[in-house]
């Protein structure tokens, strides 16, 4: 990477655009999920119309919370903002490259988790801490399958870095690779488990005694919560990223120059569509898991991780 | 799960055409347009608003199209929606759910036991209707109101101006 002016350009680039990109790709699952349970689907912007309100509205501190409650939101929402850094999004070459790897992603999306945990603790009210207990829970048993995928894409390209690794699957063969498809498939389970979508959590839930992400939320208000609303869509916005950058990066630009990355950008569009309605048909035919068998769930995605990791040294090497 | 999509396919988009729309509201409620998120507090009701809310969250009117979503939270809402004559055990709860939401928030009524107290007026349990309990900002008249004119309210106060 050679760095200077243009990168940090393409930083900030990349910023706006998984900032716009994010809230646009829950209005489209939302939309096709209105389409598919029969009814006049909401508009796709709806949940930037819903985002303007919350920042104009009163932001209300509930008494008996401390500083943590209303730090929580600014550090959700940075840590989403510097985790967009080092993703992929339009070219293997991004600007994010010099500055870290898969596993301070990782630990970016714990840091996040840890202190919306901590937040809901802190306000003291039963389902709050119901909902920062369950999302550990979820979080601890997703955490090993995600690192597993990670060093099982590791094994192929011999880095941790993100953009070298979609590089090195983009230029490898048109089939995909045993690993990578157990991997594919442990990925999936760990995007629904990490984002709170069905069969884990109900995104669309009103029964708090159901709710794991949700609970967490119930205090927020106002400029708050839309921080924290806004990070969450980026954060699933950014395992669509990575999942694409890693199993699917055929279409990214490996070369600087805006042709390509314009080119990129519309293979990147394409690709979001897809996954998004593919999320929503997956939502509509499944239903919610209930919160004992969630555990059962994290363990096939770390079975699956497990495969993709042999596989490698039983058939590829 | 064929038999799902089959279905879903064969049904088809049942949301009907938006109702008549209400009349103006009297006090203008600048709440943000096309997004309004709803608390529904029961504060003792029969239950039968609360069944025709449910009828209201169905594809056939589908409020979610007009952006308005009903929410699990007071902090959450732009708007309570309170249903039931005010008991006296919920006469306070309803005062710490309306203090717990962020402004600019709007109370609603919605039934004629919300209005007024409605066949259980001058109940040796009941405070009387919400009016007697906080200030109210619009009025949802019906015994039970059927979910056409509850929706047509609501797009009143999501889309201040005539929906196109």
């Amino acid at each position: 990477m050679s760095g200077g002016a243009g990168s940090v350009l393409g930083s900030f680039f990349q910023i706006v655009l998984v900032g716009v990109l994010g809230p646009l790709l829950v209005g489209w699952v939302n939309w096709v999920r209105g389409v598919l349970s029969n009814r006049k689907p909401p508009s796709v912007i709806q949940p930037f119309r819903d985002l303007f309100k919350l920042f104009r509205k009163e932001t209300i501190r509930p008494s008996g919370t401390s500083a943590l409650f209303g730090l929580a939101p600014y550090v959700v929402f940075s840590a989403m903002v510097v985790a967009s850094l080092l993703i992929p999004v339009v070219s293997t070459v991004s600007g994010g490259r010099a500055m870290g790897d898969a596993i301070v992603l990782v630990g970016l999306f714990a840091l996040a988790r840890v202190f919306m945990a901590l937040a809901a603790m802190d306000t003291g009210t039963p389902f709050g801490g119901m909902g920062g207990r369950r999302e550990m829970m979820v979080g601890f048993l997703a955490e090993p399958a995600t690192i597993l995928v990670l060093f099982t894409t590791y094994l192929l390209s011999h880095s941790t870095m993100t953009g070298v690794t979609s590089e090195v699957v983009r230029e490898g063969s048109v089939l995909p690779t045993p690993s990578l498809v157990f991997g594919a498939l442990a990925y999936f389970l760990i995007l629904l488990g990490e984002n709170s979508r069905i069969p884990i959590d109900n995104p669309a839930t009103h029964l708090e005694l159901t709710m794991i992400h949700e609970a967490m939320l119930l205090e927020y208000s106002g400029r708050n919560l839309a921080l924290m609303e806004w990070g969450s869509s980026i954060k699933l916005l950014l395992y669509l990223l990575l999942g694409i950058s890693f199993f699917l990066p055929w279409g990214m630009s490996g070369s600087p120059g805006w042709q390509g990355d314009l080119l990129a950008l519309a293979a990147l569009g394409g690709k979001l569509v897809v996954a998004g309605a593919a999320l929503a048909l997956f939502e509509t035919l499944m239903a919610k898991l209930r919160i004992f068998r969630v555990p059962e769930f994290m363990t096939l995605a770390f079975l699956l991780a497990i495969l993709g990791f042999l596989s490698h040294f039983i058939l590829e090497v | 799960m064929h038999k799902i999509l089959l279905k879903i396919f064969r049904t088809g988009n049942l949301t009907e055409p938006l109702p008549v729309p209400a009349p103006p509201l009297e006090k203008p409620c600048s709440l943000a347009r096309g997004s309004l998120s709803i608390r529904h507090v029961d504060a003792g009701s029969c239950n039968a608003c609360e069944l025709e809310l449910h009828a209201l969250n169905q594809s056939i009117y589908s409020p979610e199209t007009l952006g308005i979503r009903f929410v699990a939270s007071p902090r959450h809402a732009d708007a309570l929606l309170v249903t039931g004559p005010v008991t006296l055990a919920m006469k306070e709860a309803l005062k710490a759910t309306a203090g717990a939401t962020p402004n600019p928030r709007a109370i609603i009524a919605m039934g004629d036991c919300a209005i007024n107290g409605g066949v259980f007026r001058g109940s040796y349990a009941v405070a009387g209707g919400v009016a007697e309990v906080i200030a109210v900002d619009g009025q949802i008249p019906g015994c039970p109101p059927a979910p056409g004119q509850i929706l047509a309210f609501l797009e009143r106060l999501a889309l201040p101006e005539p929906h196109p």
